[in-house]
This record gives C-alpha cells, sequence and structure tokens, in this order.
C-alpha cells in the first residue's frame, strides 16, 4: 500500500517535472526540472528495491551530469528559444500518421504484458544490492564494462581535443578566403583567356 | 499491494514519448540534450522495474552502463556546444548550416 502511495506521487512529479522540462524556452529552468524528474526516478527506483541504482542515479545523473549542464548553460549565458517557425507545414500528415503507429505500438506492448508476472517472481532481497551488482559486474559481465571503461577514456580525451581553443583560424573565415581565392581564380582565368 | 510491471513501462512510456516530444520541439541544443537524457532515464526505469519482476541483477548491469554512456555523452556533447557556441555566437540548432548548399 505505502509503495503505491510512494509510487504515484513521485510518477506525478516526474511527469510534470518532464512537461516543465519540454514547456519551460529558458535553458536554466528545463535543467532544474530535468534534476526534479531524475530525483523522482531516484525514489521510484527505492520502491523497485535497486537502493544502489537509486543512489548512483542521484550521485552521477542529479550531481555530476546536471552540474555540467547546469555550468555550461551559464558560461554560454543563452537566451530564451526563439519562437518557432512553421516551414514545413506539409509534414504534418506524415507525422499523425507515425504518431498513430507509436500509439499502436504502445497499445500492443499493454496487451504483451499482461502475460509478463503481476507480482515479482521472487522477493530475493539479495537482488539490488551492491554486493549482487559488484558480483555480476566483475565476472560474467566484465568484458562490457571494460569496454565501458575505455569508452569513458575516449570521451574525456574528445571532450578535451573538441573544447580547447583553435590556434588556426575559424572554419567560417577559411571557407571565406577560399571562396574569395576561387572567385579570383576563375575572374584570372577570364582574364587570361581574354588576353 | 506493489504496483504492477504495467503501471512502471507506463510511466516509462510516458516519460519517453515526452522527452521525443521535446528533441523534435526544442530548437535550443542543450535542451534537446536534456530531452535525450529524459529518453535515457525513461529507458532505465524500464531496466530496472524488468530486474525487479524477474528477480534478475542484469537490468541493473545495464543501467549502469546506459548511464555510463549518459555521462561520456555529456562530456563530448557539452564540448561540441561550446565548440559551435565559439563559430557562431548562438547554440539553435538552426544556425548549424554550415555544410548546406
Amino acid at each position: 500500500m505505502i509503495t503505491s502511495v510512494i509510487f504515484f506521487l513521485f510518477a506525478g512529479l516526474a511527469i510534470a517535472c518532464a512537461i516543465s522540462l519540454v514547456y519551460h524556452k529558458n535553458p536554466l529552468y528545463s535543467a532544474i526540472s530535468l534534476v526534479g524528474v531524475l530525483i523522482s526516478l531516484a525514489c521510484i527506483y527505492v520502491t523497485l528495491a535497486a537502493p544502489f541504482i537509486a543512489a548512483v542515479q542521484i550521485l552521477i545523473y542529479a550531481g555530476a551530469i546536471m552540474v555540467l549542464v547546469v555550468f555550461v548553460i551559464m558560461l554560454l549565458n543563452l537566451d530564451e528559444d526563439k519562437p518557432v517557425v512553421n516551414r514545413l507545414p506539409h509534414l504534418y500528415a506524415i507525422g499523425g500518421i507515425l504518431g498513430l503507429v507509436l500509439l499502436a505500438q504502445t497499445f500492443f506492448i499493454f496487451y504483451a504484458v499482461h502475460r509478463a508476472p503481476k507480482q515479482a517472481v521472487n522477493t530475493d532481497e539479495t537482488v539490488g544490492k551492491t554486493l549482487s551488482i559488484g558480483a555480476g559486474m566483475y565476472t560474467e559481465y566484465l568484458l562490457p564494462v571494460e569496454i565501458v571503461g575505455i569508452l569513458l577514456l575516449m570521451s574525456i580525451v574528445g571532450a578535451v581535443i573538441l573544447a580547447r581553443r583553435l590556434e588556426y583560424p575559424q572554419l567560417e573565415i577559411v571557407v571565406d578566403n577560399e571562396l574569395e581565392r576561387r572567385n579570383e581564380s576563375e575572374i584570372k582565368d577570364e582574364f587570361r583567356i581574354r588576353l | 499491494m506493489e504496483p504492477s510491471l504495467a503501471t512502471y513501462l507506463a510511466l516509462s512510456g510516458i516519460l519517453f514519448t515526452i522527452g521525443a516530444t521535446g528533441v523534435i520541439f526544442k530548437r535550443n541544443a542543450l535542451g534537446m540534450f536534456m530531452c535525450i537524457e529524459l529518453m535515457l532515464n525513461a529507458v532505465n526505469l524500464t531496466f530496472v522495474a524488468f530486474s525487479r519482476y524477474y528477480a534478475d541483477v542484469t537490468g541493473q548491469l545495464f543501467v549502469f552502463m546506459v548511464m555510463s554512456v549518459a555521462a561520456a555523452e555529456a562530456a563530448v556533447g557539452l564540448g561540441i556546444f561550446i565548440a559551435f557556441f565559439r563559430n557562431r555566437i548562438s547554440i539553435d540548432v538552426d544556425d548549424a548550416n554550415i555544410l548546406k548548399n
């Protein structure tokens, strides 16, 4: 009973924060709404008997990733979004058809899920504890963990390379110079032919 | 009485749909990025719910992997945004048109 109450409370909070995330034009309000969604989901993970995932959710998502996002928003000093201009009105029909397909898929999932267990298979309390996750991570799923480690290393190197200040001129200037050079050479060619 | 598996999947589907709508409607690259994070979280909720109802720890391990990929995505994506902002003084995705024509 108490699980249901907690679940529906935080599910409502998560949906409200998600709608607020999409609705707000100011990126900082969106970021704070996303933090609300992440913390609500962490509480829902607790009702699913996954305390380790709940803790990691708050530490990594609401802590590390969102701090990075808010830092970038404030570093770039972003304005609000410009209003949407509708440039492709003929795509409404295609969008409607794709939406109907998505709705049909959702209903099919609800139909298929009736065959899934209504209650948890066994209330084995060790599943979801840090011990079982660590044991699985370093025995059966060692290779994926190693691959994720390499991925993180690559992303660190990539972020440092992408965000550093370039020493050569900006790309736009390079392109403009290139266009000028081509025009000049064409004009020179014409001039040469005329001569 | 616990909520059934279908309830968790319904919540996950609603969050995923809101995130997909946001990716389509937002024009700010950072807003799109946050909506993608929302979609990843909806998938994580599905993993944890199935992990609970089938009493298997694999789902929670893959939630961990998804979180690592999201962290890598955040680092690289925000680096791209900063590089883009430096060239265009804007983070609107409509301004990323240097390859047009």
